[in-house]
């Protein structure tokens, strides 16, 4: 009896799983799933950098998009893919390349020799600008909507261990030489830079990289801000109301928890929300990464409960990981101690 | 017949259920690029969150000033939604959840696009990694895995 089970279980498995491995990876589904938020439906950017451009597209190699796939970069939105299979992968990248049928360039693996102190001057007078110093990249976050569509992205980081790995010699090289057409960045050659000027970038782009630090700040974070206190939650929220004022922050709302999801007048208050924003601060962190506004506007939470008023808040440290943004880190840093303030201050 | 043993069936099984999630792993982040414009795709999420048996508690707006500031839309909302008894009896039982509940999911426009943004409720999971709701989050995190794949799907 268990043979037969256990063969049942056996089979019903297979009829679940099998499936995900006979088809046929779907290239076009694959990119609208994974990549179409940010890169665009058609690959024209977005959050992500523009990656129908021809000009991109006549210098990337199929290795260097598998390997962005797969590393993703780090600390600079793009996440690594590492659940897709290859298959699927492959897919991805046949369905980007579909777009201008333009085949993988093919480059000799001989790595390129330079000078890279010299390459260290050249990409301080020629590269900074955009690029920043030491290859951190541009601020901000791709093409988003709040950026002008004349500039079709923001400045990749250079320095980014995701993008060294993926980046071969050769596809830096010849990105100096052509530039990329469509993008403020124009050919090395236009620049009066020679053969050997540009190797000796490319051995300093090499030498970047080293110091990133990882991501794991939040590691050791709590997972949500909390004081406890005896005082009424009716006070406890005037002492918030009065904090948040004190932070220079402007009250937007206070409401019940479950306010809209109980006929009114049934809502539970002993639960309360207050929302607060500084706008200059909500149009910094929203031109950091638009994607932020699913934990706007700033909110304190208070739950009445056994004789304990709660007085909590998310950890904008804690759960800023979740968007592969170092610039974004910083500002959710800035946020906890301004919420650790309203905290305190409410509680007295 | 003893063929194979309480153990070794057992382990098979798991080995099986292992591969099969693998289909379902998800990211921390979920999100969706409608090519429909923002009123038709802000329709097409709460009309999603409603077939998913969900309540929408208020739509927040996020933008205001901001084409003032340089902003090429003024078109940012949050959405929050969920079930009052589900969201009751979670804080009675776990109070420091609450400053993630209700569920949101915010919206704004690109250009004549839409993108559809929310945390993946599995994180909660992460986050608190001893709570008795994790079945919960588990559940909320396919419930918002369908409605955005209907967003996408709608366009």
């Amino acid at each position: 009896m268990r043979v037969v089970q256990y063969s049942l279980s056996l089979l019903l498995m297979i009829w679940l799983v099998l499936p995900a491995w006979a088809a046929e990876p779907d290239g076009r589904t694959l990119y609208e799933e994974n990549c179409a938020a940010c890169h665009g439906l058609r690959g024209f950017g977005g959050v992500g950098v523009p990656l129908a451009l021809e000009g991109f597209q006549r210098v990337v190699t199929d290795e260097y998009l598998r390997k962005t796939i797969r590393l993703g970069r780090p600390g600079r939105v793009m996440p690594a893919f590492t659940r897709l299979s290859d298959d699927e992968v492959h897919a991805i990248i046949a369905y980007v390349r579909s777009w201008n049928n333009i085949p993988s360039p093919v480059y000799s693996d001989t790595p390129v020799r330079g000078d890279a102190a010299h390459g260290k001057q050249l990409f301080a007078r020629h590269c900074a600008a955009c690029h920043g110093p030491e290859g951190i990249g541009g601020k901000g976050t791709g093409v988003t909507f709040s950026r002008p569509r004349e500039a079709p992205l923001i400045a990749p980081a250079l320095n980014n261990a995701g993008f060294l790995a993926a980046a071969s010699d050769a596809i830096l090289r010849q990105t100096l030489l052509n530039g990329r057409r469509g993008t403020p960045m124009p050919s090395a050659r236009e620049l009066g830079l020679s053969d050997q000027d540009i190797n000796d970038v490319v051995a300093y782009l090499r030498t970047l990289g080293k110091g990133t630090p990882e991501l794991t700040d939040w590691e050791t974070e709590p997972t949500y801000l909390v004081v406890e206190t005896d005082i009424p939650i009716e006070q406890a929220v005037e002492n918030v109301k009065r904090a948040v004022l004190g932070v220079n922050f402007r009250l937007i709302r206070i409401q019940y928890l479950n306010q809209g999801l109980v006929p009114a007048g049934k809502e539970n208050r002993q639960q309360v929300i207050v929302y607060f924003c500084n706008f200059d601060f909500l149009y910094e962190a929203l031109a950091i990464d638009p994607r932020v506004g699913i934990y706007l506007p700033c909110r304190i939470t208070l739950v009445r409960e056994g004789g304990v008023t709660r007085i909590m808040a998310v950890n904008p440290k804690r759960i800023s990981r979740i968007f592969n943004n170092r610039e974004l880190i910083r500002a959710c840093g800035e946020m906890k101690e301004i919420y650790e303030q309203i905290l305190d201050e409410a509680s007295l | 017949m003893k063929g194979i043993g309480k153990g070794r069936g057992s382990l098979l099984l798991v080995l099986l259920l292992g591969l099969a999630c693998l289909t379902a792993q998800a990211d921390d982040l979920i999100m969706v690029r409608s090519a429909q414009d923002f009123p038709e795709t802000m329709l097409a999420l709460q009309e999603a969150i409603k077939a998913e048996g969900y309540q929408i508690a208020r739509v927040q707006r996020v933008d205001i000033g901001l084409t003032r500031r340089g902003f090429k839309t003024d078109k940012y909302r949050v959405v929050f939604f969920g079930r009052n008894e589900e969201i009751s009896r979670l804080i009675r039982q776990q109070p420091e959840l609450a400053p993630y509940l209700p569920l949101k999911i915010s919206i704004f426009a690109e250009g004549s696009e839409t993108l559809v943004v929310t945390m993946n409720p599995l994180i909660l999971a992460e986050l608190y990694p001893d709570s008795p709701a994790r079945p919960v989050f588990r559940r909320w995190a396919q419930d918002v895995q369908r409605i955005l794949r209907r967003i996408r799907v709608a366009q």
